[in-house]
Protein backbone atom coordinates (compact mmCIF):
# COMPACT_ATOMS: atom_id res chain seq x y z
CA UNK A 1 0.00 0.00 0.00
CA UNK A 2 1.27 3.74 -1.11
CA UNK A 3 2.24 5.99 1.66
CA UNK A 4 -0.87 8.65 2.68
CA UNK A 5 0.05 12.02 0.99
CA UNK A 6 1.90 14.10 4.25
CA UNK A 7 0.40 17.10 5.54
CA UNK A 8 1.59 19.53 8.11
CA UNK A 9 0.37 22.47 10.11
CA UNK A 10 2.56 25.20 11.76
CA UNK A 11 1.82 28.44 13.53
CA UNK A 12 3.58 31.87 13.54
CA UNK A 13 2.43 35.05 15.46
CA UNK A 14 -0.63 33.74 16.26
CA UNK A 15 -3.89 33.04 19.23
CA UNK A 16 -3.94 29.74 19.01
CA UNK A 17 -7.68 29.69 17.55
CA UNK A 18 -6.67 28.30 13.91
CA UNK A 19 -5.36 25.22 15.98
CA UNK A 20 -8.83 25.12 17.52
CA UNK A 21 -10.94 24.91 14.34
CA UNK A 22 -8.77 22.01 13.06
CA UNK A 23 -9.35 20.19 16.37
CA UNK A 24 -12.99 21.81 15.80
CA UNK A 25 -13.08 19.22 12.46
CA UNK A 26 -14.50 16.73 15.47
CA UNK A 27 -15.37 13.14 14.57
CA UNK A 28 -14.70 14.79 10.89
CA UNK A 29 -11.06 14.97 12.04
CA UNK A 30 -10.93 10.42 12.02
CA UNK A 31 -11.23 10.68 8.57
CA UNK A 32 -8.67 13.47 7.69
CA UNK A 33 -6.55 11.73 9.75
CA UNK A 34 -7.61 8.51 7.74
CA UNK A 35 -6.54 9.64 4.15
CA UNK A 36 -3.54 11.25 5.48
CA UNK A 37 -0.28 11.71 7.55
CA UNK A 38 0.19 14.64 10.07
CA UNK A 39 4.19 14.82 9.88
CA UNK A 40 4.33 18.13 11.81
CA UNK A 41 1.95 20.04 14.45
CA UNK A 42 3.61 21.54 17.20
CA UNK A 43 0.46 22.49 19.19
CA UNK A 44 -0.69 18.47 19.29
CA UNK A 45 2.38 16.40 18.19
CA UNK A 46 5.98 15.65 19.31
CA UNK A 47 7.40 16.76 16.13
CA UNK A 48 10.80 19.19 16.16
CA UNK A 49 11.95 21.38 13.51
CA UNK A 50 14.95 19.23 13.22
CA UNK A 51 12.46 16.32 11.92
CA UNK A 52 11.24 18.50 9.42
CA UNK A 53 14.89 19.51 8.00
CA UNK A 54 15.10 16.26 7.41
CA UNK A 55 12.76 15.36 5.27
CA UNK A 56 13.31 15.44 1.11
CA UNK A 57 12.49 18.87 -0.09
CA UNK A 58 8.74 18.67 -1.42
CA UNK A 59 7.76 15.35 0.15
CA UNK A 60 4.92 17.10 2.18
CA UNK A 61 2.22 17.10 0.43
CA UNK A 62 0.35 20.13 2.10
CA UNK A 63 1.27 22.73 4.60
CA UNK A 64 -1.41 24.90 6.54
CA UNK A 65 0.53 27.52 8.16
CA UNK A 66 -1.43 30.03 10.72
CA UNK A 67 -0.48 33.37 12.00
CA UNK A 68 1.66 36.05 10.51
CA UNK A 69 5.05 36.32 10.39
CA UNK A 70 6.20 38.99 13.09
CA UNK A 71 9.79 37.27 13.89
CA UNK A 72 13.21 35.92 12.23
CA UNK A 73 12.04 32.36 13.33
CA UNK A 74 8.75 32.66 12.07
CA UNK A 75 10.30 33.65 8.57
CA UNK A 76 12.82 30.73 8.82
CA UNK A 77 9.85 28.28 9.15
CA UNK A 78 7.93 29.68 6.63
CA UNK A 79 10.96 29.24 4.13
CA UNK A 80 11.67 25.84 5.66
CA UNK A 81 8.41 24.80 5.35
CA UNK A 82 7.74 26.21 1.78
CA UNK A 83 10.81 23.71 1.00
CA UNK A 84 9.74 20.92 1.96
CA UNK A 85 5.97 21.08 0.97
CA UNK A 86 4.21 21.39 -2.67
CA UNK A 87 1.16 23.17 -1.35
CA UNK A 88 1.71 25.62 1.03
CA UNK A 89 -1.50 26.99 2.50
CA UNK A 90 -2.10 30.56 4.15
CA UNK A 91 -4.71 29.32 7.30
CA UNK A 92 -6.63 32.00 8.44
CA UNK A 93 -6.31 35.80 8.47
CA UNK A 94 -3.27 36.46 10.02
CA UNK A 95 -1.49 34.29 7.41
CA UNK A 96 -3.75 35.22 4.50
CA UNK A 97 -4.01 38.74 5.55
CA UNK A 98 -1.55 40.35 8.27
CA UNK A 99 -4.57 39.88 10.81
CA UNK A 100 -4.80 41.49 14.17
CA UNK A 101 -1.23 41.49 15.22
CA UNK A 102 -0.52 43.54 11.51
CA UNK A 103 -2.47 46.30 13.16
CA UNK A 104 0.40 46.97 15.35
CA UNK A 105 2.07 48.25 12.11
CA UNK A 106 0.59 51.25 13.23
CA UNK A 107 3.30 51.65 15.27
CA UNK A 108 7.21 51.36 15.36
CA UNK A 109 9.38 48.68 16.75
CA UNK A 110 10.54 50.68 19.22
CA UNK A 111 7.59 52.15 20.40
CA UNK A 112 6.16 48.44 20.50
CA UNK A 113 8.84 47.05 22.76
CA UNK A 114 9.00 50.50 24.96
CA UNK A 115 5.39 50.08 25.71
CA UNK A 116 5.68 46.02 26.31
CA UNK A 117 8.78 46.12 28.22
CA UNK A 118 8.45 49.45 29.83
CA UNK A 119 5.31 51.26 29.60
CA UNK A 120 2.45 49.19 30.31
CA UNK A 121 0.86 49.51 33.36
CA UNK A 122 1.14 46.08 34.77
CA UNK A 123 5.09 45.92 34.34
CA UNK A 124 7.75 46.49 36.58
CA UNK A 125 10.79 47.04 35.48
CA UNK A 126 12.91 49.62 36.67
CA UNK A 127 15.91 48.65 34.90
CA UNK A 128 14.63 49.05 31.58
CA UNK A 129 15.67 45.34 30.71
CA UNK A 130 14.85 44.08 27.21
CA UNK A 131 15.07 41.24 25.32
CA UNK A 132 17.98 40.71 23.32
CA UNK A 133 19.03 38.28 20.48
CA UNK A 134 21.83 36.96 21.49
CA UNK A 135 23.38 37.20 25.42
CA UNK A 136 26.07 35.07 27.35
CA UNK A 137 24.91 33.55 30.17
CA UNK A 138 26.96 31.15 32.57
CA UNK A 139 29.50 31.15 29.66
CA UNK A 140 26.72 29.83 27.62
CA UNK A 141 25.14 31.53 24.71
CA UNK A 142 21.91 32.07 24.50
CA UNK A 143 19.60 33.06 21.81
CA UNK A 144 16.32 34.84 20.90
CA UNK A 145 14.42 34.93 17.20
CA UNK A 146 14.90 39.33 16.02
CA UNK A 147 11.49 40.70 16.51
CA UNK A 148 11.16 42.43 12.73
CA UNK A 149 9.73 45.84 11.86
CA UNK A 150 7.00 44.87 10.65
CA UNK A 151 4.27 42.22 10.89
CA UNK A 152 3.64 40.28 7.46
CA UNK A 153 1.37 37.83 5.78
CA UNK A 154 2.93 34.92 5.07
CA UNK A 155 2.49 35.89 1.05
CA UNK A 156 4.78 38.49 1.62
CA UNK A 157 7.32 36.49 2.89
CA UNK A 158 7.61 33.42 0.90
CA UNK A 159 4.99 32.14 -2.07
CA UNK A 160 1.74 30.59 -1.17
CA UNK A 161 -0.53 28.50 -3.15
CA UNK A 162 -4.05 28.98 -1.65
CA UNK A 163 -5.46 30.81 0.77
CA UNK A 164 -8.05 29.36 3.45
CA UNK A 165 -9.73 32.84 5.45
CA UNK A 166 -11.16 32.96 8.37
CA UNK A 167 -10.45 33.86 12.36
CA UNK A 168 -11.10 31.11 11.85
CA UNK A 169 -11.69 29.63 9.41
CA UNK A 170 -14.50 27.11 9.81
CA UNK A 171 -14.30 23.27 10.20
CA UNK A 172 -16.15 23.14 6.85
CA UNK A 173 -14.10 25.31 4.42
CA UNK A 174 -11.23 23.12 5.93
CA UNK A 175 -12.38 19.80 5.45
CA UNK A 176 -13.56 21.07 1.49
CA UNK A 177 -9.71 22.58 1.45
CA UNK A 178 -8.67 19.27 2.29
CA UNK A 179 -10.70 17.00 0.13
CA UNK A 180 -9.85 19.16 -2.70
CA UNK A 181 -6.14 18.66 -2.33
CA UNK A 182 -6.75 14.89 -2.22
CA UNK A 183 -8.99 14.46 -5.28
CA UNK A 184 -5.91 16.03 -7.35
CA UNK A 185 -8.34 18.55 -9.20
CA UNK A 186 -6.43 21.93 -8.07
CA UNK A 187 -8.05 25.41 -8.42
CA UNK A 188 -5.89 28.44 -9.95
CA UNK A 189 -2.41 28.91 -7.95
CA UNK A 190 -3.43 31.73 -4.92
CA UNK A 191 -7.20 30.99 -5.37
CA UNK A 192 -8.69 31.78 -1.72
CA UNK A 193 -10.92 28.54 -0.46
CA UNK A 194 -14.41 30.11 -0.13
CA UNK A 195 -17.04 31.99 -2.26
CA UNK A 196 -15.76 34.76 -4.17
CA UNK A 197 -18.98 37.05 -3.48
CA UNK A 198 -19.74 39.42 -0.23
CA UNK A 199 -20.88 38.35 2.62
CA UNK A 200 -24.27 40.70 2.03
CA UNK A 201 -25.45 38.02 -0.46
CA UNK A 202 -25.19 35.43 1.91
CA UNK A 203 -26.74 37.42 4.64
CA UNK A 204 -29.75 36.31 6.28
CA UNK A 205 -30.91 39.84 6.79
CA UNK A 206 -30.34 40.47 2.94
CA UNK A 207 -34.05 40.97 2.38
CA UNK A 208 -33.96 44.00 5.00
CA UNK A 209 -30.92 45.96 3.34
CA UNK A 210 -32.42 49.23 1.48
CA UNK A 211 -31.73 49.57 -2.13
CA UNK A 212 -31.02 53.43 -1.24
CA UNK A 213 -29.25 53.12 1.87
CA UNK A 214 -29.35 56.52 4.15
CA UNK A 215 -26.94 56.98 7.43
CA UNK A 216 -27.49 59.83 9.11
CA UNK A 217 -25.92 58.58 12.29
CA UNK A 218 -23.13 55.61 13.32
CA UNK A 219 -23.89 54.13 16.29
CA UNK A 220 -21.40 51.60 18.21
CA UNK A 221 -22.74 48.10 18.34
CA UNK A 222 -22.32 48.05 22.34
CA UNK A 223 -24.22 51.18 22.96
CA UNK A 224 -27.03 50.38 20.71
CA UNK A 225 -29.88 48.12 20.95
CA UNK A 226 -29.92 45.52 17.50
CA UNK A 227 -32.51 44.60 16.11
CA UNK A 228 -32.37 41.12 15.63
CA UNK A 229 -34.07 41.04 12.08
CA UNK A 230 -32.76 43.84 10.42
CA UNK A 231 -29.85 44.46 8.45
CA UNK A 232 -27.15 46.26 10.34
CA UNK A 233 -26.52 49.38 8.05
CA UNK A 234 -29.88 49.87 7.81
CA UNK A 235 -29.44 50.47 12.03
CA UNK A 236 -26.29 52.80 11.64
CA UNK A 237 -23.97 49.93 12.78
CA UNK A 238 -20.86 49.59 10.53
CA UNK A 239 -21.10 46.13 9.41
CA UNK A 240 -18.10 44.99 7.14
CA UNK A 241 -20.15 42.67 5.11
CA UNK A 242 -20.29 44.67 1.60
CA UNK A 243 -16.58 44.61 1.49
CA UNK A 244 -15.83 40.92 3.28
CA UNK A 245 -15.84 37.25 1.02
CA UNK A 246 -18.48 34.84 2.40
CA UNK A 247 -18.42 31.39 3.80
CA UNK A 248 -18.54 32.29 7.16
CA UNK A 249 -22.39 30.93 6.89
CA UNK A 250 -22.89 34.76 8.94
CA UNK A 251 -21.80 33.41 12.34
CA UNK A 252 -21.15 36.85 13.60
CA UNK A 253 -24.65 38.02 12.05
CA UNK A 254 -26.46 35.35 13.13
CA UNK A 255 -25.28 36.15 17.01
CA UNK A 256 -26.46 39.53 16.30
CA UNK A 257 -23.07 41.12 15.82
CA UNK A 258 -22.11 42.84 12.31
CA UNK A 259 -19.14 41.17 10.33
CA UNK A 260 -15.88 42.51 11.18
CA UNK A 261 -14.24 40.98 7.82
CA UNK A 262 -12.15 38.37 8.65
CA UNK A 263 -12.74 36.54 5.46
CA UNK A 264 -10.79 39.58 3.33
CA UNK A 265 -11.95 41.29 0.04
CA UNK A 266 -13.24 38.90 -2.63
CA UNK A 267 -10.94 38.91 -5.93
CA UNK A 268 -12.44 41.99 -7.70
CA UNK A 269 -10.96 44.25 -4.38
CA UNK A 270 -6.97 44.92 -3.80
CA UNK A 271 -7.59 46.85 -0.36
CA UNK A 272 -10.71 45.93 2.23
CA UNK A 273 -10.52 49.06 3.92
CA UNK A 274 -10.39 51.42 1.10
CA UNK A 275 -13.99 49.60 -0.27
CA UNK A 276 -15.83 49.41 3.62
CA UNK A 277 -15.00 53.35 3.31
CA UNK A 278 -16.35 53.62 0.26
CA UNK A 279 -19.40 51.63 0.90
CA UNK A 280 -20.19 53.65 4.43
CA UNK A 281 -19.16 57.05 3.28
CA UNK A 282 -21.32 57.35 -0.06
CA UNK A 283 -24.49 56.85 1.37
CA UNK A 284 -24.15 59.13 4.00
CA UNK A 285 -27.31 61.16 4.48
CA UNK A 286 -25.59 64.72 4.45
CA UNK A 287 -24.17 67.41 1.91
CA UNK A 288 -22.61 70.24 4.22
CA UNK A 289 -18.86 69.37 5.32
CA UNK A 290 -19.80 70.04 8.99
CA UNK A 291 -22.53 67.67 8.79
CA UNK A 292 -20.75 64.83 6.91
CA UNK A 293 -17.93 65.25 9.26
CA UNK A 294 -20.58 65.15 12.91
CA UNK A 295 -21.25 61.59 11.06
CA UNK A 296 -18.51 60.57 10.33
CA UNK A 297 -17.30 60.78 14.29
CA UNK A 298 -19.32 57.72 14.75
CA UNK A 299 -16.14 55.57 13.51
CA UNK A 300 -13.82 56.40 15.92
CA UNK A 301 -11.17 54.70 14.74
CA UNK A 302 -11.48 53.75 11.19
CA UNK A 303 -8.20 52.28 10.54
CA UNK A 304 -8.56 49.80 13.38
CA UNK A 305 -12.16 49.05 12.16
CA UNK A 306 -11.69 49.07 8.30
CA UNK A 307 -8.80 47.38 8.15
CA UNK A 308 -8.89 44.84 11.42
CA UNK A 309 -7.41 42.11 9.45
CA UNK A 310 -5.89 42.97 6.53
CA UNK A 311 -3.12 46.15 7.35
CA UNK A 312 -0.24 44.24 6.38
CA UNK A 313 -1.97 43.44 2.61
CA UNK A 314 -3.51 46.99 2.56
CA UNK A 315 -2.29 49.39 -0.09
CA UNK A 316 -0.19 50.83 2.39
CA UNK A 317 0.88 48.43 4.77
CA UNK A 318 1.58 50.07 7.35
CA UNK A 319 1.31 53.65 8.74
CA UNK A 320 4.41 55.46 6.55
CA UNK A 321 5.66 57.51 8.98
CA UNK A 322 6.08 55.57 12.39
CA UNK B 1 -3.08 48.97 -11.00
CA UNK B 2 0.39 47.98 -12.40
CA UNK B 3 2.88 46.99 -10.18
CA UNK B 4 5.60 48.83 -11.37
CA UNK B 5 6.53 52.30 -9.61
CA UNK B 6 5.77 55.03 -11.81
CA UNK B 7 8.38 57.23 -10.21
CA UNK B 8 11.61 55.29 -9.06
CA UNK B 9 14.07 57.16 -10.85
CA UNK B 10 12.35 60.66 -9.22
CA UNK B 11 11.96 59.47 -5.39
CA UNK B 12 15.51 58.05 -5.99
CA UNK B 13 17.70 61.00 -7.46
CA UNK B 14 18.85 63.87 -5.44
CA UNK B 15 16.78 66.81 -7.39
CA UNK B 16 13.45 65.50 -6.69
CA UNK B 17 10.60 67.03 -8.38
CA UNK B 18 6.72 66.38 -6.93
CA UNK B 19 4.63 64.42 -8.76
CA UNK B 20 0.76 64.91 -8.61
CA UNK B 21 -1.77 62.28 -9.55
CA UNK B 22 -4.85 64.07 -10.77
CA UNK B 23 -8.27 62.45 -11.28
CA UNK B 24 -10.48 64.93 -13.29
CA UNK B 25 -14.10 64.60 -14.03
CA UNK B 26 -15.33 63.88 -17.96
CA UNK B 27 -17.75 66.92 -17.70
CA UNK B 28 -16.21 69.38 -15.87
CA UNK B 29 -12.49 69.65 -14.27
CA UNK B 30 -11.09 67.55 -17.67
CA UNK B 31 -12.84 69.85 -19.48
CA UNK B 32 -11.27 73.27 -18.15
CA UNK B 33 -8.28 71.79 -18.02
CA UNK B 34 -8.50 71.14 -21.98
CA UNK B 35 -9.32 74.98 -22.05
CA UNK B 36 -6.52 76.16 -19.94
CA UNK B 37 -4.89 74.45 -22.42
CA UNK B 38 -6.43 75.97 -25.81
CA UNK B 39 -6.11 79.29 -24.01
CA UNK B 40 -2.54 78.59 -23.62
CA UNK B 41 -2.53 78.95 -19.82
CA UNK B 42 0.89 77.18 -18.12
CA UNK B 43 0.50 74.70 -15.00
CA UNK B 44 2.93 72.99 -13.47
CA UNK B 45 3.84 69.70 -15.47
CA UNK B 46 4.74 67.58 -12.42
CA UNK B 47 1.14 66.43 -12.84
CA UNK B 48 -0.31 63.51 -14.67
CA UNK B 49 -4.00 63.80 -15.00
CA UNK B 50 -6.39 61.07 -15.60
CA UNK B 51 -9.75 61.39 -17.01
CA UNK B 52 -12.60 59.91 -15.32
CA UNK B 53 -16.15 59.89 -16.25
CA UNK B 54 -17.67 60.87 -12.72
CA UNK B 55 -15.43 62.46 -9.60
CA UNK B 56 -17.65 60.01 -8.14
CA UNK B 57 -15.82 56.80 -10.21
CA UNK B 58 -12.20 57.47 -7.80
CA UNK B 59 -12.55 54.57 -5.74
CA UNK B 60 -10.36 55.19 -2.53
CA UNK B 61 -8.60 52.39 -3.70
CA UNK B 62 -6.88 54.31 -6.57
CA UNK B 63 -6.01 57.20 -4.28
CA UNK B 64 -4.05 54.90 -2.15
CA UNK B 65 -2.84 52.91 -5.05
CA UNK B 66 -1.33 56.05 -6.62
CA UNK B 67 0.53 56.64 -2.98
CA UNK B 68 1.84 53.29 -2.90
CA UNK B 69 3.12 53.74 -6.50
CA UNK B 70 5.30 57.07 -6.10
CA UNK B 71 2.60 59.91 -6.19
CA UNK B 72 3.47 62.33 -3.68
CA UNK B 73 0.15 64.38 -3.84
CA UNK B 74 -3.40 63.76 -5.07
CA UNK B 75 -5.70 65.51 -6.58
CA UNK B 76 -9.65 64.76 -7.64
CA UNK B 77 -11.60 67.44 -9.57
CA UNK B 78 -14.79 67.19 -9.80
CA UNK B 79 -18.22 69.36 -10.58
CA UNK B 80 -19.74 71.93 -8.26
CA UNK B 81 -22.19 70.81 -5.93
CA UNK B 82 -25.98 70.52 -7.49
CA UNK B 83 -23.91 70.50 -11.11
CA UNK B 84 -23.13 66.91 -11.39
CA UNK B 85 -23.99 64.79 -14.24
CA UNK B 86 -24.70 62.01 -12.69
CA UNK B 87 -26.98 63.79 -10.27
CA UNK B 88 -25.22 62.52 -6.97
CA UNK B 89 -21.75 61.62 -8.09
CA UNK B 90 -19.77 64.54 -6.31
CA UNK B 91 -21.75 64.22 -3.27
CA UNK B 92 -20.63 60.49 -2.82
CA UNK B 93 -16.68 61.62 -3.23
CA UNK B 94 -17.04 64.47 -1.07
CA UNK B 95 -18.21 61.89 1.89
CA UNK B 96 -15.59 59.49 0.91
CA UNK B 97 -12.93 62.56 0.60
CA UNK B 98 -13.95 63.11 4.64
CA UNK B 99 -13.53 59.42 5.79
CA UNK B 100 -10.45 58.87 3.35
CA UNK B 101 -8.45 61.69 4.77
CA UNK B 102 -9.40 60.55 8.32
CA UNK B 103 -7.76 57.10 7.13
CA UNK B 104 -4.65 58.91 5.31
CA UNK B 105 -3.76 61.02 8.70
CA UNK B 106 -4.01 57.77 10.97
CA UNK B 107 -1.74 56.14 8.19
CA UNK B 108 0.57 58.98 8.49
CA UNK B 109 0.10 60.93 5.02
CA UNK B 110 -0.39 64.29 5.69
CA UNK B 111 -3.26 66.26 5.04
CA UNK B 112 -2.04 68.12 2.16
CA UNK B 113 -0.92 65.50 0.54
CA UNK B 114 -4.88 64.73 -1.16
CA UNK B 115 -7.08 67.53 -2.16
CA UNK B 116 -10.50 67.96 -3.44
CA UNK B 117 -11.48 70.81 -5.89
CA UNK B 118 -14.96 71.44 -7.58
CA UNK B 119 -13.90 73.52 -11.05
CA UNK B 120 -16.83 73.97 -13.57
CA UNK B 121 -15.78 73.13 -17.57
CA UNK B 122 -15.27 77.38 -18.03
CA UNK B 123 -12.72 77.10 -14.86
CA UNK B 124 -9.68 76.74 -16.85
CA UNK B 125 -7.88 79.19 -14.65
CA UNK B 126 -8.83 77.61 -11.86
CA UNK B 127 -7.40 74.30 -13.30
CA UNK B 128 -4.03 76.10 -13.59
CA UNK B 129 -4.39 77.92 -10.22
CA UNK B 130 -5.46 74.43 -8.28
CA UNK B 131 -2.29 72.46 -10.17
CA UNK B 132 -0.05 74.85 -9.39
CA UNK B 133 -0.73 75.49 -5.51
CA UNK B 134 -0.89 71.84 -4.82
CA UNK B 135 2.56 71.17 -6.89
CA UNK B 136 3.98 73.97 -4.38
CA UNK B 137 1.81 72.29 -1.46
CA UNK B 138 3.54 69.00 -2.21
CA UNK B 139 6.78 70.20 -2.94
CA UNK B 140 6.65 72.33 0.44
CA UNK B 141 5.79 68.89 2.00
CA UNK B 142 8.71 67.00 0.80
CA UNK B 143 8.92 63.30 -1.31
CA UNK B 144 6.65 60.62 0.52
CA UNK B 145 8.33 58.27 -1.55
CA UNK B 146 6.21 55.15 -0.49
CA UNK B 147 8.05 52.61 -3.21
CA UNK B 148 11.41 53.20 -2.00
CA UNK B 149 10.24 53.13 1.50
CA UNK B 150 8.69 49.62 0.72
CA UNK B 151 11.84 48.50 -0.55
CA UNK B 152 13.28 49.34 2.87
CA UNK B 153 10.82 47.82 5.21
CA UNK B 154 11.43 44.91 3.39
CA UNK B 155 15.37 45.61 3.42
CA UNK B 156 14.79 42.98 6.77
CA UNK B 157 13.94 40.32 5.11
CA UNK B 158 16.99 40.71 2.24
CA UNK B 159 18.34 37.09 3.02
CA UNK B 160 15.54 36.06 1.31
CA UNK B 161 14.64 38.19 -1.14
CA UNK B 162 14.26 36.08 -4.30
CA UNK B 163 11.15 34.14 -2.78
CA UNK B 164 10.21 38.28 -0.94
CA UNK B 165 9.37 39.23 -4.98
CA UNK B 166 6.74 37.26 -5.51
CA UNK B 167 4.26 39.06 -2.90
CA UNK B 168 1.19 40.75 -3.60
CA UNK B 169 0.79 38.35 -6.96
CA UNK B 170 -2.12 36.59 -5.64
CA UNK B 171 -5.12 39.03 -4.65
CA UNK B 172 -3.62 41.36 -6.75
CA UNK B 173 -6.93 42.65 -8.91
Amino acid sequence: MPDKPKVAFYWCASCGGCEESIVDLAEDILEVAQAVDIVFWPVALDFKRKDVEAMPDGSILATMVNGSIRTSEQEEMAHLLRRKSQILIAYGSCAHMGGVPSLANQFSREQILRYVYEEAPTVVNEQKVRPQPRHQYDGTALTLPEFRGLARSLDQVVEVDYYLPGCPPTPKLLKQAVLTLLSGELPPRGTVLAPDVALCDQCPRKETKPTDLQISEFKRPHWTQIDPEKCFLAQGVVCMGPATRSGCEAQCIQGNMPCTGCFGPTSRVRDQGAKILSALASPISAREPEEIEKILSGIPDPVGTFYRYSLAKSLLRAKVTR
Amino acid sequence: MEDKPITDQLVTSADWEPLVVAFFCNWCTYTAADLAGVSRMGYDHNVRVIRVMCSGRVDPQFVLDAFAHGADGVLIGGCHPGDCHYVEGNYKTLRRYHLLKRVLRDLGIEEGRLRLEWIAASEGEKVAKTINEMVEQVRALGPLRLTRRFKEWDAELASHEAEAQSEEVATHA
